[in-house]
């Protein structure tokens, strides 16, 4: 902030906001954790969460729930913000999922990502028995979002209810809680898409090269252009990946995520193409289609 | 990162800088049901070319058998999210929505109509610097268009715009629209906005939502979104009080100290002298501490990380602040509250209130009245419902560091919360300290607890005995009397029946006398402990909730609670008062044992067997522990 100018940006205020969220969970909470889930909303969130306690270190653990079918470039991202940052990630995999092999080919999209997302985040939730975990929703994403508090209740069996939210006035947030009984934050609440991504460029913030285009191995599937990130993906009958100049705009299990074609190959040309984009983020996204309202339904199962 | 040099990095910096010129504006839509809120964000949403090839597709195919637009849309489509909202065609809570246009960016809260929705409504308007206040024009005012007004003028929305939707059903009439406008504004008089802007529109058609429409030549006024993007909603924040509410302590290590939290409002600068409000300890500002480097200046809305120069006890809650330019610290204010739960707000009952960040036991001790939300009358109350506001004073447990909400509304806004469900009650905004509490400062007074209880040689303290009518609770009390001034201490006996004669003989036995019942011997014990005395008081107290009312009453006094345990087949052996025969043909009503509950204390300091032994070895028993 420029001195002498009394006045905050936009950006500026979105950023002061999240970090005061941030310092909330901090100061509640007994037990927070953050979910980390390595996509560009997630580096927002770390670079935010770091800013927030400077010159402390994050004062609890990130999570990732490891589905074992992110993107590889997701995972060696993952480890490198770990040791260049120092702070303590915890990962984890629903192991009964693994065993049986549970993936979107032979269960569909629907029970793979309730399995290995949603079961698999309740097991680790569960198990550290956090009263607060944080995660970087943003309410511009989809419909039931829109409707999300910043601190949003969540039962001793991780459901929301949406009719019975706790009314948040001001930013006077109530996180008081009764054992058993969970809180899940989102600091970025009032971030667009178009905010995350100046946001980056202008903190010059490290993200997956993913969202850059290259040119890389994929199938189309039904208008969708799928990556062939390791040799797992089954290739129908008279498939062959071949390569195009791709990106992506969103960031999961690398079966179910679609690629763009866009040369964007750099921030500028990202934050470009964006502002003359036509469609929304989590089209490339397969789960969010399966049913109408069905985020809202999953989201009142446990997902975040 | 990669930062590429060439052109369109360029075109990227410029575009940038325009970003972040421009401004922020929440705005807060309300109105009836059915006044075309969620059609009127839709709209704008269009307009600014928000929606998107994906989301206009399935909204397309949404709208068939609806009522649309030129453009084929039904949009309120695009605004209510929740499956029950589309299945019912109303909006059940607050959703948000984010647009931008060239000059401006919004954050748009739509909120529901109905008035069981009031409490989202007030959410929405927390956090709005505009409101959009929708009227169909067929309809003109309505209630809920009365008490939307009420609520934002509570809230404190400052600027408001009369949006006169579906003019295209009245044939874009000027007469109708005229007259809607001269009615608000007459209304709208004493609720003290800032400004008022009224507005003939269609959402459905997109008359004068953009430019002029010329279904409405007669129109000399402003258009929706130009008027939002020009609006001047700023107050300089930083012109104000410096306010610093301390969220966390920052301590890495031993060598760093550090005070997180957001300027609340003005400004702050390296080398300031500055106090902590509530203990009026001073120093001064050493750095300002971010991730980013240090500052010299911090301002209101910044996050930052505040290191004083020497150590003194500073923690979450407290206020770092100017000296000359102190804010309120007293335990008594009034204020107005929204009631948002469905058990209704009884004087005495103690609650959680939150300003700022401190969380402090608190109890509505008086209700002035309570305000209609439809007429604006007043009324006088004994407790606020779902949904009503009402006019209180307030009293905290300990001192609280506030301003009045006009004068700050980010340090004189509070929450009330339930102190068994956690549920968020109620809200409300200071008017401002009682002069009566600011004035009594404990230290003010020459001659003090200490002074006197030294005087009498003697620790003061309460002793609160709870336990069913017969258990033995006064008679264990006067056996501790008569010892205690044996041996010249001075003591005093509250019971129900020196209490109830007199004092509280106003009192009848509802929840609410019950509660005011306790809470007045609870003063009265407060007062006698502090003038020196020991308190022994002997009251049934049955509930939870009214024992640690009278605990935290008694503050830093030595407060025991004695639970004299005698099960009700001995007490209604006993029967000394012949109470029990009664309430059992029922001449008695709301007994507790037989029809009124006990509720047994969690942790009582001292429990007295009163079935084992008698009330001289009780007596014995409690003088050795308390009176060693």
């Amino acid at each position: 902030m420029p001195q002498g100018a009394t006045r905050l940006t936009h950006l500026q205020m979105l950023e002061a906001e999240s970090i005061e969220i941030f310092r909330e969970v901090a100061a509640a909470f007994e037990r927070p954790v953050m979910l980390y889930s390595i996509g560009k909303d997630s580096s927002v969130l770390l670079h935010l969460a770091r800013k927030a306690f400077f010159p402390s270190r994050i004062p609890f653990p990130l999570l990732h729930v490891d589905t074992t079918w992110k993107f590889r470039e997701m995972i060696a991202f993952r480890s490198a913000m770990a040791e260049q940052h120092g702070f303590e990630l915890l990962v984890h995999t629903n192991e009964e999922g693994r065993a049986a092999n549970v993936n979107p080919f032979d269960h569909g999209s629907a029970r793979y990502t309730d399995i290995m997302k949603t079961q698999a985040l309740r097991q680790a939730l569960n198990a550290g028995r956090y009263d607060a975990a944080i995660g970087g929703a943003r309410r511009d994403e989809e419909k039931s979002r829109a409707k999300e508090r910043i601190f949003s209740h969540r039962n001793a069996s991780h459901a929301w209810d949406p009719k019975n939210q706790r009314p948040e006035l001001w930013r006077l947030f109530n996180t008081r809680l009764a054992p058993g009984e969970s809180l899940r934050v989102f600091p970025l609440s009032n971030w667009t898409e178009l905010d995350i991504w100046t946001y980056i460029y202008q903190e010059d913030i490290p993200i997956v090269p993913l969202y850059f285009a290259k040119a890389r191995p994929v199938v189309e599937r039904q208008g969708t252009l799928i990556m062939v990130d390791d040799a797992r993906l089954p290739l129908q009958p008279g498939e062959t990946p071949r390569e195009e100049v791709v990106r992506f705009r969103t960031l999961g299990c690398y079966p179910l995520t679609g690629a763009i074609r866009s040369d964007a190959a750099d921030l500028p040309a990202i934050i470009m193409e964006m502002q003359a984009s036509r469609t929304s983020e989590r089209e490339g996204r397969l789960i969010d289609s399966d049913q109408q309202g069905s985020m809202e339904k999953k989201k009142q199962e446990g997902y975040f | 990162m990669l930062r590429a040099q060439d052109s369109s990095a360029l075109a990227l910096e410029n575009w940038l800088a325009e970003q972040t010129g421009k401004g922020l504006l929440r705005v807060l839509t309300c109105g009836s049901v059915d006044d075309g809120k969620s059609t009127l964000i839709g709209r704008l949403l269009y307009d600014s070319q928000l929606i998107l090839d994906d989301q206009l597709a399935s909204l397309k195919a949404e709208s068939r058998n609806r009522t649309t637009g030129a453009e084929g849309i039904d949009f309120s489509l695009l605004v209510d999210g929740l499956v029950a909202e589309r299945e019912q065609g109303i909006t059940i809570d607050v959703a948000y929505r984010f647009f931008s246009t060239a000059r401006r960016k919004f954050i748009m809260a739509d909120t529901p109509g109905h008035e069981q929705y009031t409490r989202n409504m007030a959410t929405g308007a927390s956090n709005a610097d505009v409101a959009l206040l929708l009227v169909d024009a067929r309809k003109g005012l309505l209630t809920q268009t009365r008490r939307h007004s009420f609520i934002l003028s509570l809230i404190g929305v400052k600027h408001v715009v009369l949006v006169v939707n579906k003019i295209d059903l009245v044939d874009y009439s000027e007469d109708v629209f005229r007259q809607i406008e001269a009615e608000y504004r007459a209304f709208a008089a004493p609720l003290g906005f800032a400004s008022l802007e009224a507005i003939p529109v269609s959402a459905l058609n997109g008359d004068n939502i953009l430019t002029p429409s010329g279904n409405t030549a007669w129109h000399r006024g402003a258009q929706l979104v130009p008027y939002l993007e020009a609006l001047d909603v700023t107050e300089d924040e930083s012109a104000r009080p410096f306010r610093f509410p301390v969220q966390w302590v920052n301590r890495p290590d031993l060598d760093f100290r550090g005070f997180s939290g957001t300027l609340a409002s003005g400004l702050v600068r390296v080398g300031d002298e500055v106090l902590v409000a509530a203990s009026r300890k001073p120093a001064r500002i050493a750095r300002i501490v971010t991730m980013d480097g240090d500052l010299s200046e911090a301002v209101a809305g910044q996050a930052v990380t505040l290191v004083l120069d020497r150590e003194i006890d500073v923690s979450r809650g407290d206020v770092l602040v100017h000296p000359g330019e102190t804010p309120d610290v007293s335990t008594q204010f009034q204020a107005r509250v929204v009631w948002m739960a469905d058990e209704p707000a009884i004087p005495g009952r103690s609650y959680l209130l939150r300003v700022g960040n401190q969380i402090v036991p608190a109890s509505l001790t008086d209700l002035k009245f309570r305000t209609n939300v439809n007429t604006l009358e007043q009324s006088a109350a004994k407790r606020l419902g779902l949904n009503e506001v009402g006019t209180v004073t307030i009293a905290t447990d300990r001192p609280l560091v506030f301003d009045p909400y006009a004068e700050n509304a980010r340090t004189g806004a509070f929450i009330l919360i339930d102190r068994l469900t956690n549920a968020t009650l109620g809200a409300g905004t200071i008017d401002f300290g009682l002069r009566r509490a600011q004035n009594l400062s404990y230290q003010s007074f020459d001659v003090n607890r200490a002074v006197r209880a030294r005087l009498k040689g003697q620790q003061p303290a309460i002793v609160w005995f709870t336990g069913l009518s017969g258990s033995g609770k006064s008679s264990i009390a006067n056996l501790v009397e008569k010892r205690l001034t044996a041996e010249g201490r001075h003591a005093y006996i509250l019971d129900g029946d020196n209490v109830r004669h007199g004092l509280n003989k106003n009192l009848g036995f509802t929840e609410e006398a019950r509660v005011e019942n306790i809470r007045r011997v609870a003063e009265v014990a407060r007062l006698m402990a502090d003038a020196g005395l020991i308190v022994l008081v002997s009251f049934i107290s049955p509930f939870r909730n009214e024992r640690r009312l009278a605990r935290e009453i008694a503050g830093d006094i030595r407060f025991t609670e004695v639970y004299v345990d005698t099960p009700l087949e001995v007490c209604e052996a006993r029967d000394p008062k012949g109470l029990y025969a009664k309430a059992r043909r029922g001449e008695i009503r709301n007994f507790t044992g037989i029809d009124s509950p006990f509720e047994p204390p969690e942790a009582p300091d001292l429990v007295l067997h009163g079935a084992v032994a008698q009330p001289p070895a009780l007596a014995d028993e409690l003088f050795g522990q308390l009176f060693p």
